[in-house]
């Protein structure tokens, strides 16, 4: 069960992933990135976080990818043309990220065992658990921190006003 | 049915390089950051598969901090954006090179 849910939303990320990488026009990349955040909130739930997967659908399908496709619309962006530059980065690009790719996926694959595997009908029995404990940390452990990114978010709204705002 | 830890791992580095890859190939500025947000998105896969691993909160816990981060980063980088092309009239990062030289 968990395996078939893996499989179908990890391929449906990659596709969108590679469709993001395809695709010419930054509307269509936004999109299939939507696609990708989706399926990655499901597999969030299959690792037993409950309220991150909430949060990824709400935060960043939400918010943060309505706002690039707001700006898209905005500045009217069409295609992008290809340039001299690149077809350079294109020959440095691909290799580069398929060698990352290799090394992060020998490291992961030669201590599969040390990692172990997860089982989703544990956490189903106390699912209640995970947004508690997350509570308690967030607002006992860390509550300067959780009180500080509310300052942060309001210096980066200030300074997209000031930042967006037409010159007088 | 358990799936071992190392699968979503070796699928958070498949996204991991896609957006490495989209990040040095795309041309338009927006799209580029789009690609920074979906290799941030890789690395909180990676966390939260980590987090259940060792039965710990706090990966989960700094995810979340992750996501606040990208919000406000989205926010004025788009901002950026938005006064770059009204000064320059472009989206393509070739054009833009007023530091050059």
């Amino acid at each position: 069960m968990q395996l078939a849910l893996f499989i179908i939303f990890g391929l449906l990320a990659v596709a969108g992933a590679i469709n993001f990488l395809l695709q010419r026009h930054p509307i269509n990349s936004a999109l299939s990135l939507v696609v990708v955040m989706m399926s990655l909130a499901v597999l969030y739930w299959s690792l037993g976080a409950e309220f991150l997967a909430a949060a990824q659908v709400i935060v960043y399908s939400g918010a943060i990818m309505v706002l690039f496709v707001f700006v898209v619309m905005l500045l009217n962006a069409g295609e992008e043309e290809r340039t001299h530059g690149s077809r350079a980065a294109y020959f440095a690009g691909i290799p580069g990220a398929a060698a990352v790719f290799c090394l992060l996926s020998f490291v992961f694959l030669t201590n599969s065992k040390a990692f172990g595997s997860t089982d989703i009908t544990s956490h189903l029995t106390h699912a209640v658990n995970n947004i508690a404990e997350i509570s308690q940390v967030l607002f006992k452990d860390l509550l300067l921190p959780f009180e500080v990114t509310s300052i942060l978010i309001l210096v980066a709204i200030l300074g997209a006003v000031v930042l967006a705002r037409k010159e007088q | 049915m358990t799936v071992p830890i190392s699968y979503y791992l070796v699928l958070a580095a498949v996204l991991f390089s896609i957006g490495a890859a989209s990040f040095l190939i795309k041309r338009n500025i927006i799209t580029i950051f789009m690609s920074i947000e979906l290799m941030l998105n890789a690395v909180n896969l990676t966390f939260v598969a980590f987090a259940h691993m060792w039965h710990q909160i706090t990966g989960q816990i700094f995810v979340f901090f992750v996501m606040v981060v990208a919000a406000a980063e989205a926010a004025v980088g788009l901002a950026i954006i938005i006064a770059i092309f009204r000064t320059r009239q472009t989206l393509n990062v070739d054009q833009v090179n007023l530091l050059k030289n």
